[in-house]
C-alpha cells in the first residue's frame, strides 16, 4: 500500500497547473514564431534582447507577484522606478559615487515599502488607494526633481552600463560575415538573481510559505499561527525593495532619467503576473510563471512587429486579446477543477 | 472549587460582551489532567465563543485563564499555541492552495526556512498512523471535508499540545471516521492531554468524555461527572428551567390534521446538491425535515425554493405544474425561504431594519416599482411592532442588532411578502429561548390562517411541538415519514438511525 | 473586515463626514492664505459672452468630467466590490466614436451631434457589457477584468481615427464644451447637474439602490431574495458605460479635437478616489453617489489650490498624495477605533463603575 503510494504522481496544484499553462503556450508561441517569421527570432540574441530591454519589468514583475499572492495590489512599482532612476542620475551627474547611488535606490525602494505596507497591514486602508497615492507621490516627486530629461554623465556609471557579458558561441554572422557574440546587459544579470531569490524566498522561506497561507484564507492563516500583519507588511516591504532595484537596474540600461520613465509599468507587470499564472484572489502564483508571463507579452509584441502589423495601435490591442485570453483561459481552468472535484 | 494539582485549565469569571448582546457572563470552566470533558448547551448557549476566548480569537472582557497554575493572557491565535491550547474548529481553518504537509506544519517552524522534506516525512508518518487517507503532497482543497478535519486534528496533536479543543470536529465526519477520531482522543487522554469536546450528539458525549460542563444563555449550568447524568436530565439541564413551559406550549397548541388540499407538490426533485425526492405540503400544514447534520435536509429545501442550480424533477404549486429554477420563481409562486445561514444568506448587514425588511417584498414588486419611503416605514414599524423587535430605530443597520432580533428581521422580511408557503431553516439557531418560543408561536400562527410551513430545527423537541408531521432523513435520502402518534423523539431517534422504516411512507 | 462601531465622526453627515471635512478644510486654507481665491466677476469671452469667472468656477467646471464618472463608478463599487480602471481608455474610445460619426457627415447640426452622441453611448455601453459580463458572469475581479481595455482602449481609439487626432469645430461644440451663448454658467457644470438629476430620478424611481446595496454587501442574501445579482452587476457597468460616454464627449468638445493620448488622462485613478474619499467603501456596499461628487470637487479644489500656489501640473501629484494619505488615515477603521476607545476610557473614568457581572 505504502509502495503504491509512492509511485502515484500528485495532480498538480493550482499554481503549477495555471503556471504550466503559461510556459507551454510561450514556447508553443516562440516555436511557431520561428517557424513562421524566421529572422530574428532564429537568433539567441532575440530572446538576449527581449531580457535587456525587460530587466526591471520583470523585477518589479516579481515584487507584484509577491504582493498579489498575499491578495493585495501594489501599483506604486512603476512610478517608484521612475522616482528611483531620476534621484539616482541626478545624484550621480552631482559627482556622486556609484556605491552611494546604489543604496539611494534600495533606499527609496524601501521606504516605499515601508510606508505603504504599514498603511496597509497595520491601519487596514486598501492597498490600491495607498499604493494609488504612493505612485502620485513618486511621480510627482520625479517632476518635482527635474521635468526636463537628464542624461547620466558619470564616468564610472558609464564603465558600469558599457559592461555586457558577452558569449560568442550563442552568436550569429551577419550579413557582411562578421560574428555578432550575443551580449547580455548586467541588469538581466540582476533581475535574474532576484528572480531566484525571491522564487527561493516564496518556495522555503517561512515568509513565502505565511503569505501562500493568508492568500488561501486570511482568517485561517491567523489561525494557524502566522503573524498576518507583519507577512503582509512585509511583502509590501520585498515589492518596494524590488521596485528600488528595478530603478537601478532601468537607469542601467536607458542611461537617462525622464519624468516619463516606466509609464505604465505597473499595469504591464500586473499583467505579467497575471498571464504567469498569479490570481488577484491570492494564494496562487509564482514568480517563474511571472518570468513566462513577461517574455509572452514581449513575443507578441516582436510577432506583431514582425507580422507586419505596423500601424502602432496594433501592439497594445493584441496585447489586451492575450491578457483577455489569458483571464478567461485561467477563469475556465479553475472553474472546471472546483466543478471536477466536487463531484 | 479549590485549586488542585492536577487541574491543567482554569478559567474563571468569563464575561464576553457584543454589541447587544452579553455572550458570556461570570462562567468557570476546569479541565483536569488526562481527562476529556465536553462542552454542552444548547446553539448560542455560549460554548463557541468560550471556546474563543479560550483560543484567543476573542479577548474576553473579564476573567482570568490560568494553565497549569500559571495566569496566561491569551491575545491571539499564537498565544493560545504558545500556551500548549491546540484547537480543531467546526469550521476548516486551514489553507486550501497548500499541501496537506504544509497546513500540518505551517506556522510553527522552527528557524526561516521551510524543510519541505521533513514535512513531507513527517506528514507522512504522522497520517499512516492515524489512519487519514490523504499524502502529504497532496494540495488540500482537493481532499474531501471530512479529510480536511482530519489533518487539521493531526496538526494539533502533532503539536505536543496539553489542551486540545475539539469545537464540533465530527459534523463532517461518518461513523468510521468518528470511531478513529474517538480512539485518538483516548490515546491522547493516555498521555495526559486534557481534551475540551464540543458537539451536538449526546451519544457521543457518553461515548467517550468523563465530564460535562453545561452552559446557558452564555452563563454557567455546573459541571458533572458523565456518569452522574443521565441523558434526560443533561438535556433538561441544557434546555433548563424553561422546560416546563416549553411543555406546557406544546399541550396548549393542538396539532389539528384536519385534511386540506395540497399547495404544493415535488416529484423526483433533484438539485446539485440534492438527490432527487418526493414531497408535499398542505395548505395550513406545518412539516419538519429531520436528521443529522449532512443528512441533505437543508440541501431538500434548498431544492424546493431554487436556491442550487436545480437539475431535474416536476413541480406542482396549487395543482398547476409551474417551474422553479431560480428563488424568484418560488417567491413568485408565494413561496418564501429563511436560509440556514443568517449571516451568510440571511441579512444585509450594512442596511438598515426598514431596508431588510421590504427587501424581499420589493423584488417581488419589481425593479421599476419601488416602495415609497413612508410605506416601508410604515411596513417597517408594523413589523417591529408585531415581532417584538428589539432595535434603536427602523432605521439601525441590521448587523448590530441581536441574533435573535436578526432572525426576527428576516422572518418580518418574508412575512411581508404574505407567502402561502414558508420554509424555515433553523429559524432558532443561536438565538436565546424567549425568541424561539415566540418563533414557535408564530409559525403554529400562520398555520392556522392557512399558510404552510416547512420548520427545520436541531433540536428536536422543538420540532415535536410545531410539526405534524415529520420527514426523517438520513445519507442525503428520505427515510421515513413520522406522523401522528409516531411523533416523539424515541421514534425519531430510530428512525434516524436507521433499521427498519419506523412507517410506511403516507401522504 | 467591515467596520461595525458608529464612528463618533459620523454626527448628522453620516458616510459624508470626510469629504464635507476635507472640503471645509480646504476653503479654511484658502481663505487664509488668499481670500480673492474665491472671488467669481463676470468676464466676456471670445465670444463676447458675459459668463461667470474665477477659482471657483473653475474648479467646478474642470471638475465636471471626473464627477460624472465618479457617479458611474459608485454604482459599479458598489455592486461589484472592484473598480473599472478602465473608464479613461473608454472615455477614449467614446470620444473618437464621437468625433468619427461628426467628420463622416458634412455639416455639423445639432442633430448629427445628437446622433454622434448616441453612437458614442451605445459603443460605451458596448464596452461597458465587456467589461461587466467578464465581471458578473466569468466573475473575474473586475480590476483584473478591466485590465484589459486600459490595456488597449487608448489604442482602440487610435485605430478608430486612423492613427490621426482629428479636430472638429462647431458652434454647437463649443457650446457644450465651454459656454451656451446667453448662459453664464460653464456648460459641463449643467451637464453634471442634469446626469446628478437623472441619478436621482433612476433611484426614485427604481429599485436601483437597495438591490445595489443588497449585492454589494450580501450577494448570497440578496440572490436568496430573488435579486437578479448578475443582472445588477451588469448593469452597474452599462451605466458606467453612459457616465464614460457623456465625460468622452465632454472632454472632446472643451478641446475642439480628439486626442487619444491625452484625453482624460490618468482619470481613472482619480475617478477611484473621488469615490473612496466620498466615503464609499471601495470594497462595495453602501454608497451614496453625492459623497462621490463632492470627492469629485474636492480632488480638483485641492488641484487648483495648488496651482493657485505655483506648484506645477507635474508636480501637483506630490502634494496630492500627501492631502489623500492624511484623509485615508483619518478614515481608517483601525485610527478610527482607536481614537473611540480613548474617548470611551475617558468618559468610563468620569463615570464611576457600578455595573459588575451578574451571578
Amino acid at each position: 500500500m505504502k509502495k503504491s503510494k509512492d509511485f502515484r504522481r500528485e495532480p498538480l496544484t493550482d499554481t503549477q497547473l495555471l503556471m504550466t499553462i503559461t510556459i507551454c503556450i510561450f514556447v508553443g508561441m516562440y516555436l511557431l514564431a520561428m517557424l513562421i517569421f524566421k529572422g530574428g527570432f532564429l537568433h539567441a540574441q532575440q530572446v538576449f534582447d527581449m531580457l535587456n530591454d525587460n530587466a526591471s519589468l520583470i523585477i518589479v514583475s516579481c515584487g507584484l507577484t509577491v504582493v498579489m499572492i498575499g491578495r493585495g495590489i501594489d501599483i506604486s512599482v512603476g512610478a517608484v522606478t521612475s522616482f528611483v532612476v531620476m534621484s539616482c542620475v541626478l545624484y550621480l551627474n552631482k559627482g556622486g559615487s556609484l556605491f552611494v547611488s546604489v543604496l539611494i535606490a534600495l533606499g527609496i525602494g524601501l521606504a516605499f515599502g515601508i510606508v505603504q505596507g504599514f498603511l496597509i497591514s497595520y491601519l487596514e486602508i486598501q492597498p490600491f488607494i495607498v499604493t494609488l497615492a504612493g505612485m502620485f507621490f513618486a511621480r510627482g516627486m520625479t517632476t518635482i526633481l527635474s521635468v526636463n530629461p537628464q542624461k547620466a554623465a558619470h564616468e564610472g556609471f558609464a564603465k558600469l552600463r558599457e559592461t555586457k557579458i558577452v558569449i560568442p558561441w550563442l552568436g550569429y554572422i551577419a550579413k557582411n560575415g562578421k560574428l555578432v557574440p550575443a551580449r547580455v546587459e548586467l541588469g538581466v544579470v540582476v533581475a535574474l538573481c532576484c528572480l531566484l531569490a525571491v522564487f527561493l524566498l516564496l518556495m522555503f522561506h517561512r515568509l513565502g510559505r505565511a503569505l501562500y497561507a493568508i492568500g488561501g484564507n486570511p482568517s485561517s492563516a491567523l489561525m494557524l499561527g502566522i503573524n498576518v500583519k507583519r507577512t503582509r507588511f512585509l511583502s509590501y516591504v520585498i515589492s518596494g525593495l524590488l521596485s528600488g532595484i528595478s530603478g537601478f537596474v532601468f537607469m542601467m540600461h536607458t542611461g537617462a532619467a525622464n519624468a516619463t520613465n516606466a509609464a505604465g509599468m505597473e499595469m504591464n507587470a500586473i499583467a505579467s503576473s497575471i498571464i504567469g499564472g498569479t490570481l488577484l484572489t491570492g494564494g496562487v502564483g509564482n514568480v517563474i510563471g511571472t518570468f513566462f508571463g513577461t517574455m509572452t507579452l514581449t513575443t507578441i509584441k516582436k510577432i506583431v512587429v514582425s507580422s507586419g502589423l505596423n500601424a502602432p495601435w496594433w501592439q497594445s490591442i493584441t496585447t489586451g486579446g492575450m491578457l483577455c485570453f489569458f483571464i478567461l483561459l485561467q477563469s475556465v481552468v479553475l472553474s472546471q477543477r472546483a466543478r471536477k472535484k466536487k463531484a | 472549587m479549590a485549586m488542585q494539582e492536577s487541574n491543567l485549565l482554569e478559567m474563571r469569571h468569563i464575561n464576553k460582551f457584543f454589541p447587544g448582546v452579553k455572550a458570556l457572563s461570570n462562567v468557570d470552566f476546569t479541565l483536569r489532567k488526562g481527562e476529556i470533558h465536553a462542552l454542552m448547551g444548547e446553539n448560542g448557549a455560549g460554548k463557541s465563543t468560550l471556546i474563543k476566548v479560550l483560543t484567543g480569537v476573542y479577548q474576553s472582557d473579564g476573567g482570568e485563564i490560568t494553565v497549569d497554575g500559571k495566569n496566561v493572557a491569551i491575545r491571539s491565535p499564537q498565544d493560545a499555541q504558545n500556551n500548549g491550547i491546540s484547537t480543531v474548529y467546526q469550521e476548516i481553518t486551514l489553507c486550501p492552495n497548500l499541501t496537506v504537509a504544509e497546513n500540518m506544519f505551517i506556522g510553527r517552524e522552527r528557524g526561516p526556512f521551510v524543510r519541505q522534506k521533513d514535512y513531507k516525512k513527517r506528514a507522512a508518518e504522522l497520517l499512516g498512523e492515524l489512519g487519514i487517507p490523504a499524502r502529504g503532497t497532496q494540495q488540500l482543497g482537493d481532499c474531501s471535508l471530512a479529510v480536511q478535519q482530519m489533518v487539521a486534528i493531526a496538526r494539533a496533536v502533532d503539536m505536543k499540545c496539553r489542551v486540545l479543543v475539539l469545537d464540533e470536529p465530527t459534523s463532517s465526519l461518518d461513523d468510521k471516521e468518528v470511531n478513529v477520531l474517538f480512539n485518538l482522543m483516548r490515546d491522547l487522554k493516555s498521555r495526559g492531554v486534557g481534551i475540551i469536546f464540543v458537539t451536538h450528539f449526546l451519544e457521543q458525549v457518553y461515548a467517550v468524555c468523563d465530564r460535562i460542563t453545561v452552559l446557558r444563555n452564555g452563563e454557567l449550568v455546573g459541571e458533572y461527572l458523565t456518569e452522574e447524568l443521565p441523558q434526560v436530565k443533561l438535556v433538561a439541564k441544557m434546555i433548563g428551567k424553561d422546560l416546563e413551559e416549553l411543555k406546557s406550549l406544546g399541550e396548549v397548541e393542538e396539532k389539528k390534521s384536519d385534511i386540506k388540499e395540497i399547495f404544493y407538490e415535488a416529484k423526483d426533485l433533484s438539485s446539485s446538491e440534492a438527490r432527487p425526492f418526493d414531497f408535499n405540503i398542505h395548505k395550513g400544514e406545518v412539516n419538519g425535515f429531520t436528521g443529522l447534520l449532512g443528512s441533505g435536509r437543508s440541501e431538500s429545501v434548498r431544492a424546493v425554493f431554487g436556491a442550487d442550480k436545480v437539475t431535474g424533477g416536476q413541480v406542482q404549486v396549487n395543482g398547476k405544474n409551474v417551474r422553479i429554477t431560480k428563488p424568484i420563481d418560488a417567491m413568485k409562486n408565494g413561496i418564501g425561504y429563511l436560509a440556514e445561514d443568517r449571516k451568510r444568506d440571511g441579512i444585509i448587514a450594512d442596511l438598515s431594519v426598514r431596508e431588510n425588511i421590504i427587501l424581499a417584498a420589493q423584488v417581488m414588486k419589481g425593479f421599476f416599482r419601488p416602495i415609497s419611503r413612508s410605506e416601508a416605514e410604515a411596513f417597517a414599524d408594523e413589523y417591529i411592532k408585531v415581532l417584538n423587535i428589539k432595535t434603536a430605530s427602523r432605521e439601525t443597520p441590521v448587523g448590530s442588532l441581536s441574533g435573535g432580533n436578526q432572525q426576527k428581521v428576516i422572518l418580518a422580511r418574508w412575512l411581508l411578502t404574505h407567502p402561502n408557503y414558508l420554509i424555515l431553516d433553523e429559524p432558532t439557531r443561536g438565538i436565546d429561548v424567549g425568541t424561539k418560543l415566540e418563533i414557535q408561536k408564530l409559525v403554529l400562527k400562520l398555520a392556522e390562517d392557512g399558510v404552510a410551513v416547512t420548520f427545520i430545527s436541531s433540536e428536536i423537541e422543538e420540532m415535536l411541538r410545531t410539526c405534524s408531521r415529520l420527514i426523517v432523513m438520513r445519507d442525503r435520502n428520505i427515510v421515513g415519514e413520522l406522523t401522528g402518534a409516531d411523533l416523539n423523539e424515541a421514534q425519531i431517534m430510530k428512525t434516524i438511525a436507521g433499521g427498519e422504516a419506523a412507517n410506511e411512507k403516507e401522504v | 473586515m467591515k467596520k461595525k462601531s458608529k464612528s463618533i465622526f459620523q454626527g448628522g453627515l453620516g458616510q459624508l463626514t470626510i469629504p464635507v471635512i476635507a472640503i471645509a478644510l480646504l476653503v479654511l486654507f484658502n481663505l487664509i492664505r488668499d481670500p480673492s481665491f474665491f472671488s467669481i466677476g463676470i468676464t466676456h469671452n471670445n465670444d463676447g459672452n458675459a459668463v461667470l469667472a474665477g477659482n471657483l468656477i473653475s474648479i467646478v467646471n474642470s471638475a465636471s468630467e471626473l464627477a460624472v464618472l465618479a457617479m458611474g463608478m459608485t454604482l459599479v463599487t458598489a455592486a461589484c466590490g472592484g473598480q473599472d480602471i478602465s473608464v479613461g481608455a473608454a472615455a477614449a474610445i467614446a470620444g473618437s466614436t464621437f468625433v468619427k460619426v461628426l467628420k463622416s457627415g458634412g455639416s455639423i447640426s445639432g442633430l448629427t451631434v445628437l446622433a454622434a452622441f448616441l453612437m458614442a453611448c451605445v459603443v460605451a455601453m458596448l464596452f461597458g457589457t465587456f467589461n461587466g459580463t467578464l465581471v458578473a458572469v466569468f466573475k473575474i475581479q473586475p480590476m483584473i477584468a478591466t485590465l484589459i481595455l486600459y490595456t488597449c482602449g487608448r489604442s482602440i481609439a487610435y485605430w478608430i481615427n486612423g492613427g490621426a487626432t482629428p479636430t472638429v469645430s462647431s458652434p454647437i461644440l463649443t457650446g457644450i464644451g465651454s459656454f451656451i451663448p446667453g448662459i453664464p454658467i460653464p456648460t459641463p457644470v449643467i451637464i453634471v447637474v442634469v446626469v446628478a438629476v437623472i441619478f436621482r430620478l433612476v433611484f426614485h424611481f427604481t429599485s436601483l439602490e437597495l438591490f445595489t446595496q443588497s449585492v454589494g454587501i450580501n450577494g448570497s442574501a440578496a440572490r436568496l431574495n430573488g435579486i437578479n445579482v448578475t443582472g445588477i452587476k451588469l448593469l452597474s457597468f452599462i451605466i458606467l458605460g453612459l457616465c464614460v460616454a457623456v465625460a468622452g464627449c465632454i472632454g472632446v468638445c472643451r478641446l475642439g479635437l480628439i486626442n487619444h493620448e491625452t484625453l482624460l488622462l490618468d482619470v481613472e485613478m482619480d475617478t477611484i478616489l473621488a469615490v473612496a474619499i466620498g466615503g464609499n467603501s471601495l470594497g462595495g456596499g453602501k454608497f451614496r453617489i453625492s459623497g462621490s461628487i463632492i470627492g469629485a470637487y474636492v480632488i480638483q479644489m485641492l488641484t487648483i489650490t495648488l496651482y493657485a500656489m505655483k506648484v506645477s501640473s507635474t508636480d501637483v501629484k506630490a502634494y496630492k498624495a500627501i492631502v489623500i494619505i492624511i484623509l485615508v488615515v483619518i478614515g481608517s477603521p483601525v485610527v478610527k477605533s482607536r481614537f473611540e476607545k480613548m474617548m470611551r476610557q475617558r468618559q468610563e473614568r468620569k463615570v464611576p463603575v457600578t455595573a459588575k457581572g451578574a451571578k
